[in-house]
């Protein structure tokens, strides 16, 4: 389906960014600002094209939208194959916003090789949208590949002082998954032929293939790894604090709105229907699995005395709900996981920036070193307040939309992680406000912080847009559910035709969760061998 | 299959006869002409190399996909096959010699023997890659060997370089005697050398017999040697290190690339019917040159050696694809060579431009701060290793991604996971480079003492050539592939 303009939308807002690099590559580098301007106009523009998107999407379908199918290399059957359904829309509109945000974040953080800077962000840009947009494996692949290249320069020439470490630790430590999805890919390809005679790499061919179980098992953890890195979940997640800690200030923010969301919309666009006898068989695990994240991360966080790494591990934490939501297979848990995919990006990309706020003022990110910043930085304190009760899922904000949906579907699918999943929520209150309480109010100890200037106007430009989405999605998240609602139907009816159905009619009660985890586990001997 | 037999048919060795004339007039001019224009030996070669080129694509039947022409008796043959492979070496020599002009004025060396030394020596691979027999392939096997040897200790002050040549010509012709060794086997067994003729009898006669088998074992070290294929690979490091670094950007190309040529004929061609026989010992050869070359090249300090352990690795990818012998083995074999003839003389481009007069330079520490003072230089080295980590949107990239389909797709599962992970450790030396490039501070003292070499348009030239064919290779493989599967039929 072509949209009224008859524009390719998708790939205009994929390439746009090269243009913007193309641009800046132009331009002396004695010109900084000239510079930083072009890349930040490049960004907005992106933006602003891939507004229509949101605007012309019909919620009322789940197949894909905004489609363009053009052979790629015809002797292996590659196609250049984009589109978008509910599940990508938000991610690729999320991915705009944040990067022409991030941009304007880092205004002055970084005063060195800007032009090297600016067109890493635009390239990574290009790589991001085209992950969410790409619906051929092998352009996925490239795209999830090429990503890689300018994160990997972001966090090692501009980072902190380990930052040469953490961006080799990125670097290997995503590849390492990813190479192993390509063989799973390739052992597809082969085993598509066989089943229908024709050479296909389109992903939408593989959904309801009918594999056998225990190949189903082996190709999904080969998927598994590569994206379970990348949320990350415990316990693949070691490298996300190195690369948080010294990544500068817009590549975290940048890191953590949106790259981490890639795992998330691996596992949803490929594990789950193309896999789907594996996802019931796993689904214990990655629950439990996710359940750990959550509680772990979270008790991490508590005991960080670097609000960055604070900040780091919260996402950990956060992912697992994410996991929790996806993984419970029912409507409700998918959705709050999507919305949440969205939350976290806004809250946590929020939060980086209070962080690297902070850290420009004064060059530190111990907690220890601040105290009774309020008293000097009045409206920078209403709005970090804001935006960590959003993180911690306070009612009225928009994490309390997405945990709540997710924990009901947690409780659906089982009792026993619903209760600790929660367990989860308090212990992010804990580390978040204690944090607030410590870095915030009291009585000013370091000489350092008496002379703190509050917000630029700068920052409230890139603040004040997310805290917008973060208090509309809190108030009225409508318009944002509905535009997932076909898809995650269609996810589910892939995945597990009974269940949805069931679930979506009566909601069960606490009671008849214990028959809903009996009935999965019929479904999984019985669907299985 | 259409077969023209011929005795004497020179259209079928015009490339190569262009280039014989060709080396043979540098000679000439360099003995006769005045000494101030020994600039322009480089150039009359590149002339040589672009008419060979020009033969090579309108030699006849080009376009029919089956089209073999045997002339000499069968001693020769031409078939898309080899002239893919010519075209990837010529391409390999054409760049090395544009790399080669600057740096033989840098060193105050520039001969004429130089040029005409490479030129028989990609004489010699061409030779490798028509001969339909055996003695044919051993005669080319010479020809490019003792002109390498030469090569390697072309800048004859240097020890290192005396000692690279040394070792290479003592190592290299006792491996050369297990091939001879296993050709006298094959032919004492069959009574032919003749490839055609030699497949025939084996399918004749069921099974070759215990003399047939050994002989293929010992063609396989030969071969293994000239591949660097792990456990013949001793060689590689020393003679990559000492050879000046534009013969080192050759060796590891091209002669690579027709020693695979050769052995595929031979084994695909000749011996199919024993491939169970050869295939247990490819798969671990493979799978130790895979292994091997890039463990040990995590903890190398000089580039130049870093990348001769490299090389042994992408050797060990090609033997992947090797073993998985099919339509898409051999074509990946061919595809992964174009790739990885552009990327390696790219990067040995870069290393040129950077090593500064007597190759003072050759450190991964001595790369600190490049990407700040020759940014075009160090962002060409980027892609460069980023093509050989095998990351897209490069030639590196689909290349790996064709062998591993095919080994896929032949079932070797578990050879295919194996290579992958391998080409995950072989980021880490690569990114190496890219954090010295782009993230350490530079060695000021040492910047002072060394001047880089200037850049002259000739390495220039070589630079963007094999850019562009690293990018195109990732980015638009329609066209190559469309080539590549014209190639592979002929063997099959």
């Amino acid at each position: 389906m072509m949209n009224a303009l008859n524009l390719p939308i998708l790939s205009l807002i994929t390439y746009l960014p090269l243009v913007g690099i193309v641009a800046i590559c132009l331009i002396n580098n004695s010109r900084q600002d000239l510079i930083r301007w072009v890349a930040f106009g490049t960004s907005v523009v992106t933006f602003l094209v891939s507004l229509p998107l949101y605007f012309m999407f019909d919620c009322g379908t789940w197949e894909m939208q905004f489609v363009e199918d053009v052979p790629w290399i015809s002797q292996f059957a590659v196609r250049y194959h984009m589109g978008i359904d509910g599940i990508s829309l938000l991610l690729v509109l999320l991915t705009t916003f944040l990067s022409a945000l991030a941009i304007l974040s880092t205004w002055t953080a970084v005063t060195e090789r800007v032009k090297g800077y600016m067109a890493s962000l635009l390239f990574l840009e290009t790589g991001m949208i085209g992950v969410f947009c790409a619906l051929d494996f092998v352009l996925f692949y490239v795209f999830w590949e090429v990503m890689l290249i300018p994160m990997y320069f972001i966090i090692g020439i501009w980072g902190g002082p380990r930052r040469i470490y953490a961006a080799v630790k990125f670097f290997i430590y995503t590849m390492s998954g990813s190479v192993l999805m390509l063989v799973a890919i390739l052992v597809l390809y082969f085993m598509n032929f066989e089943a229908t005679g024709t050479y296909t790499f389109d992903i939408l061919d593989y959904y309801n293939l009918g594999l056998p179980g225990n190949i189903q098992m082996w190709l999904f953890l080969a998927f598994f790894v590569a994206f379970a890195i990348k949320v990350p979940m415990f316990p693949f997640h070691t490298w996300l604090p190195d690369a948080h800690v010294e990544a500068p200030t817009a590549g975290s923010v940048i890191l953590a709105g949106v790259l981490l969301k890639m795992g998330i919309y691996g596992f949803l666009r490929f594990c789950l229907p193309i896999f789907p006898q594996a996802t019931i068989d796993f689904m214990p695990i990655v629950l439990a699995l996710s359940v750990v994240g959550i509680i772990y991360g979270a008790m991490v966080s508590i005991a960080q005395d670097d609000i960055k790494k604070l900040v780091a591990y919260s996402s950990v934490s956060h992912l697992g709900y994410c996991m929790l939501g996806m993984f419970a297979l029912n409507v409700d848990g998918l959705k709050g996981s999507l919305i949440q995919m969205i939350n976290h990006g806004l809250s946590t990309g929020a939060l980086f920036m209070i962080v690297g706020m902070l850290y420009e003022r004064r060059h530190t990110r111990l907690i220890s070193e601040y105290g009774g910043i309020m008293k000097v930085m009045p409206m920078f304190a209403a709005l970090f307040l804001l935006v960590a009760l959003s993180s911690m899922g306070v009612p009225g904000l928009n994490g309390f939309v997405g945990e709540l949906l997710i924990l009901i579907g947690a409780f659906k699918a089982s009792l026993a992680f619903g209760m600790v999943a929660t367990i989860g929520l308090i212990l992010g209150a804990i580390y978040l406000l204690w944090m607030y309480r410590r870095v915030m109010y009291g009585q000013i100890t370091k000489a350092e912080n008496q002379n703190l200037k509050d917000m630029t106007g700068r920052e409230y430009a890139y603040l004040l847009p997310i805290v917008l989405f973060i208090v509309w999605i809190g108030v009225y998240p409508k318009p944002f559910l509905k535009t997932m609602d076909a898809s995650v139907d269609h996810l589910l009816e892939t995945v597990n035709p009974r269940t949805s159905a069931r679930m979506d009619g009566a909601k069960p009660t606490w009671l008849n969760d214990v028959v809903a985890r009996v009935d999965f586990q019929q479904l999984a001997k019985g669907q299985g061998r | 299959m259409e077969q023209v037999m011929s005795s004497i048919n020179l259209s079928a060795i015009a490339p190569e006869l262009i280039l014989v004339v060709c080396s043979l007039l540098i000679l000439l001019i360099q003995s006769f002409a005045p000494i101030r224009l020994k600039g322009w030996y480089g150039y009359v070669s590149l002339i040589g190399v672009v008419g060979a080129v020009a033969v090579v694509l309108t030699q006849p039947q080009s376009f029919e996909l089956r089209a073999i022409e045997y002339s000499f008796n069968g001693m020769w043959v031409v078939d898309n096959y080899c002239r893919f492979f010519k075209l990837i070496f010529l391409l390999g020599t054409g760049l090395t010699i544009l790399i080669s002009i600057k740096y033989l004025d840098n060193e105050a060396m520039q001969h004429g023997e130089y040029y005409a030394l490479i030129i028989f020596a990609t004489l010699g691979m061409m030779i490798m890659s028509s001969g339909a027999e055996l003695i044919t392939i051993f005669l080319g096997v010479e020809l490019m060997s003792i002109s390498l040897y030469v090569l390697a200790g072309y800048t004859r002050n240097r020890m290192i370089s005396n000692e690279a040549a040394l070792k290479y010509f003592l190592l290299g012709s006792f491996a050369t005697c297990f091939l001879l060794y296993g050709i006298a086997l094959i032919y004492g067994s069959t009574g032919t050398t003749s490839i055609p003729a030699i497949a025939k009898f084996i399918a004749g006669a069921g099974f070759g017999g215990p003399t047939i088998v050994m002989g293929m074992a010992l063609l396989v070290i030969g071969f293994g040697f000239k591949t660097a294929s792990v456990p013949f690979h001793m060689w590689a490091p020393d003679v990559y290190e000492g050879a000046p670094a534009p013969v080192t950007a050759f060796m590891s190309a091209g002669p690579k690339a027709a020693a695979f040529a050769a052995f595929a004929r031979i084994f695909m061609e000749a011996l199919p019917s024993l491939q169970t026989n050869w295939t247990m010992l490819i798969w671990v050869m493979a799978v130790l040159t895979m292994s091997v070359g890039n463990v040990i090249a995590l903890v190398q300090e000089n580039i130049k050696r870093m990348l001769a352990y490299s090389s042994i690795a992408h050797a060990g990818y090609v033997l992947v694809a090797f073993l998985s012998a099919g339509e898409r083995g051999i074509s990946s074999i061919l595809y992964y060579m174009l790739a990885y003839t552009c990327m390696n003389i790219g990067a040995f481009a870069v290393i040129t431009v950077l090593a500064g007069k007597g190759e003072q330079r050759v450190r991964i520490a001595d790369f600190r701060g490049l990407g700040y003072r020759h940014p075009i230089a160090a962002l060409a080295m980027t892609l460069f290793l980023f093509s050989l980590a095998g990351i897209p949107p490069t030639g590196g990239f689909m290349g790996k991604f064709y062998i591993f389909s095919a080994a896929i797709k032949e079932g070797f599962v578990g050879l295919a996971i194996i290579g992958v992970i391998n080409s995950v450790v072989s980021v880490y030396y690569y990114l190496r480079v890219t954090v010295a490039m782009y993230m350490q501070a530079p060695d000021t003292a040492a910047e002072k003492e060394i001047p880089v070499t200037v850049f002259s348009p000739a390495l220039v030239i070589a630079i963007f050539i094999s850019a562009y064919g690293v990018l195109s290779l990732g980015l638009f493989p329609s066209t190559y592939l469309a080539m590549v599967k014209l190639s592979f039929l002929t063997l099959l």
